[in-house]
């Protein structure tokens, strides 16, 4: 089924002052739908969005906004259909919240900007959507960042945009705050049917909310597609080209570099418990081996991100001989033995095993002890 | 909430009426000549009885006191645009330099046509101090162009205007003897000795500059959230931006023209206004602003010409001494926030 496209792009070329900054850009975002910008720091994202909204010119091709031309749109025609969230702090002098989202009202009031019973409608509705109704006469300026986005959201709403455009909306907003934001971003966009763009920083966000993601990268689009096809592998981390470090882009935690050398530690983890103790001894820059892990545990992947060598055994497989006995190998090469697990259950004997080997060898130490 | 802030608007404006009624009054009553109180109504109604009496008031109080409220309202008004648009709580004609460039082409034109013996209609006057204010605003606009720092573009400004001044002097020093009293103390800032007709043309200039800042109202409330959203709203920047800069400029220029640079009434005004408002909306501020301006000045030239009576104080002085503690508060109060 063809969806209606609310906003379209063609060989759309966006920069400053004649210098380009990106080429060629093509997407398009339906009613209902959340489209997230994701790049490297200076890509483009805010050009790219600043072009959308008309706060820059384009260079070249075409904005198409609800079938028209962009460059065609008066400016109160285009402030009836898009609304915008921007970066960058305002400090307006003396404005309650209730003003501030009065002033989405702008292209809907007379000559003189007074509200009419209906603009009062909609900006009271507006701030009940983002919850911000009892804040309604506090001062602007004496609100947390938390508060003020959500103020900047119902202003927007109260423009009644059919597009709403927002860059890095969550970026200096606490875990709390962000997922409320959009939590309130979902619900909104679902019932009032707005296309959505937005720019993040946060990856683990952005593939949750988003229904596409575009990826920019060296002035153009590099990816545009559904989160689960932009997440899968490891294309994230060469988007981004993490180089100290890495990114999983399933749990969407970023890990140090690991500690660089012979492996000292062997740790024998599983289940999670192993995560801890991993990060602790890349912390202190202790080089460390880990194991047994099956390939589907919470630890691998961040095992894999960190430790110098990563016994591992296929998922959904019992420990095979020959990977117990590797383990027991790397593991009395090392200088001292971690036990992260507590208890080992009946799946799990080739740990214990190990863990009674490491006992007998005297090789046990607690991390805590590794600190001293 | 909506009352509440309707009847503060109220209150607050029936405030500035009264006193703007009370200062009139006083400004009518008090000078250096005593006139009785009793003779006051048949004075008023020019009965003819107290010839002497009569002249005092109607050709040297009356043009006086209404230049003080019409030029006073329009300097705040100025100010208040000028705050608006440079984002900039301390931003105003005479910081900005505006007043000191409006001088400048003024006392060249006086200069000029003293010499050759002819007189200037007020009209021209305000003509030559519109050039002298767009000329200045021109330099403080490519200042803002390229420094994103507001205390160094205030800075900028306050140059601007020390060399204007000093080129005023210059010029002041080297002019015909006759005319210097009268030109040194319009440069100096003073109300005295307006006529009829300047103050015709000062109120008809200033009425339309502010019929047409009540139509920017709106644009300049969305202009408070910046630039930016501004423009999201719709908002034409660059038609609105030169319009603001046009008004701000005819207004400071037909002040200058008229009653030469007064300080600090376009900075401290539109403060004291937003705290007794407790709002910054535009379309409240600008009649705001104007009537603050006029009770301001009412008062100012009130102590002006009286304090040390019959000598008269420069007006600037006194708008100094009241309006600089003003805006040192509110600096000081904004730092600790």
């Amino acid at each position: 089924m063809q969806k209606h496209e609310y906003l379209r792009t063609e060989h759309l070329r966006a920069g400053y002052s004649g210098k380009v900054i990106l080429n060629d850009t093509e997407l398009s975002v339906s009613p209902g739908e959340i489209l997230t910008v994701i790049a490297p720091n200076g890509a483009g994202k805010s050009t790219l969005l600043k072009t959308l909204i008309r706060q820059l010119p384009a260079l070249s091709g075409t904005v198409w906004i609800d079938g028209r031309d962009l460059t065609s749109l008066s400016g109160r025609e285009l402030a009836t259909r898009s609304a915008a969230v921007l970066t960058g702090r305002i400090e307006p002098e003396r404005m309650t919240c209730e003003e501030v989202v009065s002033t989405g009202r702008y292209p809907y009031t007379g000559r003189l900007g007074v509200l009419s019973e209906k603009d009062r409608a909609v900006v009271r509705e507006a701030m009940e959507l983002v919850n911000i109704l009892p804040l309604c006469n506090q001062d602007f300026n004496c609100l947390s960042d938390g508060q003020r986005q959500r103020v900047l959201l119902a202003r927007a709403i109260a423009q009644e945009p059919k597009l709403l455009v927002m860059d890095e909306p969550t970026s200096f907003l606490d875990i709390r705050h962000k997922l409320e934001f959009l939590h309130i971003l979902k619900t909104l966009v679902k019932e009032k049917q707005i296309a959505a763009v937005l720019s993040m920083h946060e990856l683990d966000l952005a593939q949750k909310i988003s229904d596409t993601i575009v990826c920019l990268r060296d002035g153009r689009i590099d990816r545009i597609g559904p989160p689960e096809e932009i997440f899968a592998g490891d294309y994230i981390g060469r988007l981004f080209q993490v180089e100290f470090g890495s990114y999983d882009p399933y749990s969407g935690s970023a890990e140090l570099s690991p500690a660089p050398g012979k492996p000292w530690v062997f740790v024998i983890g599983g289940g999670g418990r192993g995560i801890p103790v991993y990060r602790q001894l890349c912390r202190m820059g202790i080089p460390f081996a880990a194991g047994i892990l099956q390939k589907n545990d919470l630890d691998y992947p961040v095992a894999s991100a960190l430790a110098s060598i990563v016994i591992a055994e296929e998922a959904f497989e019992p420990v095979r001989e020959e990977t117990l006995l590797s383990a027991e190998k790397q593991m009395l090469a090392c200088e001292r033995v971690v036990c992260a697990l507590s208890s080992f259950g009946s799946l799990n004997v080739a740990n214990e095993t190990l863990f009674l080997l490491a006992k007998e060898k005297g090789l046990l130490i607690s991390v805590e002890d590794l600190k001293t | 909430m909506q009352k509440a802030r309707r009847k503060r608007n109220t209150v607050s404006f029936l405030i500035l009426i009264l006193l703007l009624l009370l200062l009139l009054g006083m400004n009518v009553a008090i000078g250096s000549t005593a006139i009785p109180m009793g003779n006051m109504v048949s004075i008023l109604l020019r009965t003819g009885e107290n010839q002497t009496a009569e002249s005092i008031v109607w050709n040297i109080r009356m043009p006086r006191l209404l230049a003080a409220a019409v030029l006073g309202g329009a300097l705040s008004v100025a100010g208040f645009q000028l705050q608006t648009f440079f984002a900039n709580p301390i931003a105003g004609p005479f910081v900005l330099g505006i007043s000191s460039g409006a001088k400048l082409t003024v006392a060249l034109l006086m200069i000029a046509c003293l010499q050759k013996k002819l007189t200037i209609s007020s009209g021209i006057m305000i003509l030559a101090a519109f050039i002298g204010a767009m000329v200045c605003m021109g330099v403080i606009l490519l200042a803002a162009g390229r420094v994103r720092n507001m205390a160094v573009l205030i800075v900028c400004g306050v140059m601007i205007g020390y060399i204007c001044s000093a080129i005023t002097d210059i010029l002041v020093t080297f002019a015909d003897d006759s005319n210097i009293v009268n030109l040194h103390n319009w440069s100096l800032g003073s109300f005295s000795g307006i006529s009829w007709g300047s103050v015709r043309t000062a109120s008809l200039t200033v009425a339309l500059a502010l019929g047409c800042s009540m139509l920017l109202a709106k644009p300049m409330g969305a202009y408070q959230l910046g630039e930016a959203y501004a423009k999201s709203m719709g908002v034409e920047i660059r038609r609105f931006r030169l319009a603001l800069i046009l008004l701000s400029s005819l207004l400071s220029a037909c002040v200058t023209a008229f009653s030469g640079p007064i300080s600090f009434v376009g900075v401290a005004v539109p403060h004291l206004m937003k705290s007794l408002f407790r709002t910054a909306k535009p379309l409240v501020m600008i009649p705001a602003c104007f009537l603050g301006g006029s009770v301001f000045c009412l008062f100012c030239d009130l102590v002006a010409r009286t304090l040390f009576a019959p000598a008269e104080l420069s007006i600037s002085s006194v708008t100094a001494v009241f309006g600089v503690p003003v805006v040192l508060s509110m600096l000081l109060s904004r730092k600790s926030r």
